[in-house]
């Protein structure tokens, strides 16, 4: 099976296509200012480098989120059109997952973070059992404190990507008892043939339903809920 | 082909530049073969007007399922295709986003022209639909997000001769909509109250003494207000059909003086009318009016169903921009802030 996993949920861009479990061609630009413009340029360029067509891949795989909304968005939409115009399939995976996916460590919790602003974080938690990822502490939208108050159970943590680093004296005064490792390197940021991994071993999705796992919904839609719980349950968006 | 037949041009079209998700097939630039269209206006009524994350996140949940029902409709396949046509700008960039991604896919994936439109441009031939535009033609364009008179030579030429130098008139009308305590959008609220009303605020006509194209209706919505806040504190109870009537008609009168200078300063055969508030009924009559003082003015209305935003129309300025040449490749972005040049 060919695949193309693409992951633009925050400032790197990670492509890559894979046969099987095996890599052919993969690229990582963290100098993409603008996933719109550089996404579509560089997928036709990496085909073009293998001498590979668009339509030879039988599978998508693109990072589903958590991350920046716009950057979600675009690849995303270009995953589900891809897969939908072609009729492929379509695999989402967790964005988090995707930086946890490297992390090669037995008996240690392995949390991928992002910055989500004002001490909150986008994160979760995995382990590594049977060279499987499990996830154990399920991705959400979470204040820092509150996250690292739910990781004091576990001893050993290795806290991944590039985001990490903001946090690491405040990781390690709150858990100042525990052993503590952080990400370095390429391990700061999402590689493309991660994803691929993990999307070879999902089953497809329902592809015109696919939407980003944003984990937070917007301001106006959280306001809008406390003035008006479940009062209305009807149709958003209609054909006219 | 052959046996002669002409080869018919179908574009594909996507647009999502704001509320609406909308893809279309187009033939020739003037036969609608599809044009689906997924609204959100019951989702961006719960918070008074349109919020630009929740719009990004509709449009998402909507492109695929728009562009397998516009192509099932049009009972076409990719191979039939000649172009992709899209919504660049201007517009909402999250909103526009979606679009362009989903249709730089479509023309990647089955090697078709990628052709970027511009909003403005897909209003102006929303009338293409009623009939063929007759160069030198003037448009007015009044949206939610724009007021403006623009000036085309020629097919493809789009010149900006006027615009509004604060809020556009649709714009006026939700903020005075939301004054009334009408529901979002307040637009076909107001021009149907209007006509049972009477024009007796004698609110202002703004900038109808400047020479110039421009247009300005903060003034007047400021006057609006200041009316119905100061009849509320004297505990006045307002004739609504009439505040409506008012505010309506120096809309119009506004909108029309400006179109009258820019008819008698340019030689036009078409004046074409487009743009969500287009389908007004106040601002139609006023231009049919207008029109009648010129013998050799054709004016064009464009349809009171694609008035509003539609992939239709895309399509067919898509249509004239990919017969004269243009196309993007696969860097394109959104733009929301494009503009037509000026004149």
């Amino acid at each position: 099976m060919n695949i193309l996993a693409i992951d633009t949920s925050n400032e790197t861009l990670s492509i890559a296509i894979l046969k099987n479990k095996n890599l052919v061609a993969t690229i990582t630009t963290n100098q993409s200012k603008n996933h719109s413009v550089t996404l579509m340029p560089q997928i036709a360029n990496l085909l073009k480098q293998v001498n590979m067509s668009i339509t030879e891949i039988d599978r998508f795989v693109v990072a589903k989120g958590p991350g920046s909304y716009t950057g979600l968005r675009i690849g995303v939409t270009t995953a589900k059109t891809f897969a939908y115009t072609l009729s492929k399939e379509l695999v989402g995976v967790s964005s988090l997952a995707v930086l946890a996916a490297p992390i090669n460590e037995v008996n240690t919790v392995i949390i991928p973070i992002f910055d989500a602003r004002r001490d909150n974080v986008f994160a979760g938690a995995y382990l590594r059992e049977n060279n499987q990822l499990k996830n154990v502490i399920v991705d959400q939208h979470i204040p820092l404190e509150k996250l690292l108050e739910k990781l004091s159970d576990y001893k050993r943590l290795f806290f991944v990507g590039v985001d990490s680093h903001k946090f690491a004296e405040r990781i390690k005064i709150v858990l100042k008892d525990k052993e503590i490792q952080f990400s370095a390197n390429e391990l700061d940021y999402p590689q493309a043939y991660y994803l691929g991994i993990m999307g070879l071993a999902q089953e497809p999705v329902d592809i015109h339903s696919f939407v980003p796992k944003y984990l937070r919904l917007t301001q106006a839609e959280s306001q809008w809920l406390e003035k008006n719980q479940e009062s209305n349950d009807e149709s958003l968006v209609e054909k006219i | 082909m052959g046996n002669g037949e002409k080869k018919r041009e179908l574009i594909l079209a996507f647009e999502s530049s704001c509320d609406e998700t909308s893809v279309a097939v187009i033939e020739d630039g003037n036969k609608i073969l599809s044009n689906v269209v997924a609204t959100q206006v019951k989702s961006h009524k719960r918070f008074g007007g349109v919020v630009p994350e929740v719009a990004s996140r509709h449009h998402i949940e909507q492109v695929t399922l728009c562009l397998a029902d516009a192509m099932e409709e049009a009972k076409v396949t990719y191979n039939d295709l000649s172009a992709v046509a899209v919504t660049y700008g201007p517009g909402l960039v999250g909103a526009l986003l979606v679009g362009v991604a989903s249709a730089k896919v479509v023309a990647y994936a089955h090697n078709l022209p990628l052709i970027p439109v511009n909003h403005m441009a897909g209003h102006i031939y929303a009338a293409r639909f009623k009939s063929e535009i007759k160069f030198p033609a003037i448009a007015l364009l009044v949206s939610g997000g724009h007021t403006e008179l623009v000036y085309m030579a020629r097919e493809n030429s789009y010149q900006i001769i006027g615009e509004t130098r604060d809020d556009a008139a649709g714009e006026a009308y939700d903020k005075i909509g939301r004054v009334l305590g009408l529901k979002y959008p307040a637009g076909k609220n107001i021009d149907e109250m209007a006509h049972e009303g009477a024009d007796t605020f004698a609110f202002p006509r703004a900038m109808m003494k400047e020479e110039n194209f421009d247009f300005s209706f903060s003034g007047l919505k400021s006057a609006f207000i200041n009316t119905v806040h100061h009849a509320e504190q004297v505990n006045e109870k307002l004739n609504v059909n009439d505040l409506a009537a008012s505010f309506q008609q120096s809309v119009v009168d506004v909108l029309v003086y400006k179109t009258e200078r820019a008819l008698n300063d340019f030689s036009v055969k078409q004046l074409i009318l487009a743009g969500g508030v287009a389908a007004n009924q106040g601002l139609r009559d006023g231009l049919d009016e207008l029109i009648g003082k010129y013998s050799g003015i054709e004016l064009l209305k464009a349809p009171l169903n694609l008035c509003g935003d539609n992939a239709a129309m895309i399509g067919a300025a898509g249509f004239v921009a990919w017969k004269n040449g243009e196309s993007a490749d696969l860097s394109l972005n959104a733009d929301p802030s494009l503009e037509f040049e000026w004149i």
